[in-house]
């Protein structure tokens, strides 16, 4: 019984995994926040928030970056499509420059690409 | 952003593009209670203000005039010095987390060696463990409480994160050794062990890990400070007559600055008075100080060094070459370099896969592995999860490119990203412009033979010379000057296309050109073209000079081989480079330097856009190929190449479109740039090679498969450790860059005595 239940719970732990980090649908980018001066982009625990952020295509945009978690993790914010990356002021807001790009979804992330969010470009 | 303030406010403007927008803005914020004075730098886009006034009001001030205005940001030095402050507390509470936990675990882990006794066996054991367990609970809330936040938030968001992984390891750790503690008649008799000693162990040695890792990292980024440091904080402004000390950032364009002695050039600008050595070395690299006279361009950051100079301020603030520099540097060193591409791919995928093999491996030690079942199947589980964060995969290139690209700015080598790095380490073929690379750039006169007094004929000359624009013409006028003749008038001054020039000085009419000239003219040339043919085969350009219809002698003019060029060549050789010259020089002048430096291929007689094809030639002919060049008429070729090296430069252009940028003009630029290329690459080969082996391999070995021959499982504590160590030793791998040096040191082949 023990063992049973010990299996069982082993993989339900694996399919609970798989479904949650790579199946289950995530945020969608209908939710996702307008690039604005107010808004601000906080990164703290793991996480961009919002970590959709939409902006407008063809048009230089400046995000707001507020970076709160003090790990090397989160030091730099890198664009890898639109060659755009920045080191992150801790506790302060740190303004990162959007060249104008065309409409699709451009991933951003920290250096280990621990930290992820996507910029939609409409 | 509300404030008062009796100190100036600095705004940053938008839309602000002319004098108009500065007297509007000006206006409109003489409007405004509390403000003194208003004043527009149009250089740099900022607005100061003087007086007690809310920077609210202002910021409405100039929208109402139809502009954008933002509380300025600290200065990037100010924002560094932040940091770095910040950096240091962040260093300390790492190191206080880590002291706590491992103060409470490494005696818990003593006690285990010493007495053995980690088991729950009776309730005394079960008061004193569970006693231990609330503590450590603790110690995990306060030293590690950042991990499970930042895992909890980042699982609610579909993420996994290291915080994950060491949040699950120490958790699972900490949650079997509390059933044990309070519910040991669920377990069997063998499998009743805690491991709060492994918790806190591990959060221990991670903060501790993280400590060193933020120590280490604080010093790959050195380079950038440095050149922050050679941003200096005030400048001496004269305004009315009087010098007055003033912030940098409110020096404006136009503004007249006083540089005495020992001090730094605040901003780039042009010397209007005064003479002086200026060291540039610490933006050039060339060591020896140039010599600075009215009309004479100065760079913000070098040293004024014997005289007291008066300068125009030209441009200022982020305009600034230096800052320009700081820039790119600053984006060089965080873009990613393609061999990142395969770190990046895995560490897209890799905590959820780790977490998957953690619960398989668990659960194989459950059904399948040796007794007792439930302490392997927890052991292996915690380990596997501890021991695989890919921090260090993810620190492998990012802080290699950091120093390689720092360290290239101290050498005077400006790389414009990681891409230019890494193919810079493959090139197999350079093609060099030779005029202004591989020579001098400027043509001087090397010949003079006569009929009579040769003196004579070089004033004859120049003086003919003084109203020509050709840039032979040049250098007769200056060999002349330097011989202290006189020149004189000039009448009936013609330019004869593609044959030479005519005039009459001193009464007599004067000839200079080519043989063409001189046999359209039907002067009998003598043995002079014999003479002409020995220069020209030196690679110099022979000139005929005829007065009053008689042959009177010949001259050279020749653009003469860098002193340093044939050192280079000769080092890039050695470095496997097949080297082409490319010129739009004729044949034989061409063949005569090449012969000189000991290049074999030579393109001659080329237009800029030929350049541009024999780069594409040799690409399709599967070379890599380098293109060093001065960055302006050599532009297609250089965009053309794997890596365009711009000589010398510095310009705002060559900055903005090169992939290397040579800080001077010296060919030993580019041998620098190769080996320091080949330096950072190696270097994150061992770091991705290190950080891929720890990862391959300390999975396996957490998941036991060395069980069957040590008999032995590895320790979660030992897993946490080589965890935490992994991050520090690829951070200090990245950081032994930090002691590259070109393996000739240029400047002394440069000449010069550093």
């Amino acid at each position: 019984m023990e063992s049973v239940l010990i299996n069982f719970l082993g993989l339900a732990a694996i399919a609970c995994t798989l479904w949650w980090f790579w199946l289950a649908p995530k945020q969608q980018k209908s939710q996702a926040a307008e690039a604005s001066e107010t808004l601000e982009i906080l990164v703290k625990d793991g996480v961009y928030e919002p970590e959709w952020v939409r902006v407008a295509a063809g048009k230089e945009t400046l995000l707001h970056f507020r970076r709160e978690d003090t790990s090397p993790c989160a030091e730099w914010v890198l664009f890898p499509d639109l060659e755009v990356s920045a080191q992150l002021a801790v506790d302060k807001v740190t303004q990162v420059k959007i060249p104008a790009a065309d409409a699709g979804e451009y991933p951003f992330h920290c250096q280990m690409q621990m930290y992820r969010g996507t910029l939609v470009a409409e | 952003m509300s404030q008062r303030a009796a100190s100036p406010q600095t705004f940053r403007l938008q839309g602000v593009s002319c004098a108009g927008c500065v007297k509007k803005i000006e206006s409109a914020l003489n409007e405004v209670a509390g403000v003194e004075e208003a004043r527009v730098n149009l250089g740099d886009k900022t607005l100061l203000v003087h007086g007690p006034v809310n920077a609210q009001a202002c910021i409405r001030a100039v929208e109402s005039a139809g502009y954008g205005a933002e509380v300025a940001q600290a200065s990037a030095r100010e924002l560094r010095e932040q940091q770095r402050e910040e950096e240091h507390r962040h260093y300390r509470h790492l190191l206080w987390r880590a002291g706590i936990a491992l103060g409470l675990g490494v005696p818990l882990m003593v006690w285990g060696l010493i007495t053995g006794e980690m088991g729950v066996h009776s309730s005394v054991q079960q008061f004193a463990w569970g006693t231990v367990g609330l503590v450590t609970l603790g110690v995990l809330m306060f030293c590690g409480g950042h991990f499970f936040s930042g895992a909890w938030r980042a699982l609610l968001h579909h993420s996994a994160t290291m915080d994950t992984l060491v949040a699950l390891g120490t958790g699972t750790a900490w949650l079997f050794s509390m059933l044990v503690v309070l519910l040991p008649q669920l377990l069997p008799e063998s499998a009743r062990h805690v491991y709060f000693e492994a918790s806190a162990m591990i959060i221990g040695l991670i903060n501790l890990g993280q400590a060193l890792e933020v120590r280490a990292r604080g010093k790959t980024s050195a380079a950038v400070e440095k050149l922050l440091e050679l941003q200096d904080t005030s400048a001496r402004v004269i305004r009315s007559g009087k010098e007055v000390d003033i912030p940098i950032a409110q020096v404006q364009v136009g503004d007249r600055l006083r540089v005495r002695p020992g001090e730094k050039i605040p901003v780039d600008g042009r010397v209007v008075d005064g003479e002086s050595l200026v060291d540039e070395s610490m933006l050039t690299g060339e060591p020896v100080p140039v010599s600075k006279a009215a009309g004479d361009a100065l760079s913000a950051g070098t040293l004024n060094k014997n005289g007291s100079l008066v300068l125009s301020a030209e441009k200022v603030g982020a305009e600034t070459r230096l800052s320009q520099i700081i820039e790119m540097v600053k984006n060089a060193q965080s873009s990613r370099v393609p061999i990142a591409r395969l770190a990046d791919t895995i560490s897209a995928i890799f905590v959820p896969t780790v977490m998957v093999i953690a619960v398989a491996a668990a659960l194989i030690w459950y059904n399948f592995g040796p007794d007792p079942k439930v302490a392997h199947m927890l052991v292996v589980l915690t380990s596997v999860l501890i021991i695989a964060c890919p921090c260090a995969l993810g620190l492998a290139t990012p802080m290699s490119v950091m120093v390689g690209v720092g360290k290239g700015a101290e050498n005077g080598v400006l790389v414009r990203n990681g891409k230019a790095l890494q193919q810079a380490t493959d090139l197999d073929t350079l093609v060099v412009d030779k005029t202004g690379t591989l020579t001098e750039g400027a043509p001087k006169l090397t010949d003079i033979e006569s009929e009579g007094d040769e003196d004579e004929l070089l004033q004859r000359l120049a003086n003919l010379e003084s109203h020509s624009e050709h840039p032979l013409a040049e250098a007769i006028v200056t060999a002349a000057k330097a011989k202290n003749l006189p020149l004189g008038e000039v009448n009936n001054f013609e330019a004869i296309t593609a044959h030479g020039v005519r005039g009459d000085v001193d009464g007599k009419t004067i000839l200079l050109g080519n043989r063409k000239l001189i046999q359209r003219e039907g002067i009998e040339t003598g043995p002079w073209p014999e003479k002409a043919e020995a220069l020209a085969a030196q690679g110099r350009t022979a000139m005929y000079a005829a007065v009053d219809g008689a042959m009177a002698g010949v001259i050279a003019v020749a653009d003469p081989v860098r002193h340093d060029a044939q050192a280079a060549v000769k080092r890039l050789q050695e470095l496997g480079l097949r080297i082409e010259m490319l010129t739009g020089d004729n044949k034989a002048t061409a063949e005569a330097v090449a012969r000189q430096l000991g290049i074999e291929h030579v393109h001659a007689d080329l237009l800029p856009e030929d350049k541009e094809t024999i780069v594409a030639d040799l690409q399709k002919g599967g070379a890599r190929v380098g293109m060093a060049g001065d960055g302006i008429n050599d532009a297609p070729a250089l965009a053309r190449a794997d890596v365009g090296f711009a000589m010398g430069a510095g310009t705002d252009v060559a900055i903005e479109s090169a992939d290397v940028t040579l800080m001077r003009s010296s060919l030993h630029g580019v041998a620098d740039a190769v080996e320091l290329s080949r330096a950072t690459l190696r270097n994150i080969k061992q770091n991705l090679f290190g950080a891929f082996i720890y990862n391959t391999l300390g999975i396996p070995i957490a998941a036991g498969v060395l069980y069957p021959i040590t008999g032995m499982l590895l320790s979660p504590v030992i897993a946490g450790a080589a965890m935490a160590f992994s991050s520090v030793t690829v951070v200090s791998n990245a950081n032994r860059l930090r002691l590259f040096r070109p393996s000739q040191d240029s400047a002394k082949s440069n000449g010069g005595d550093a």
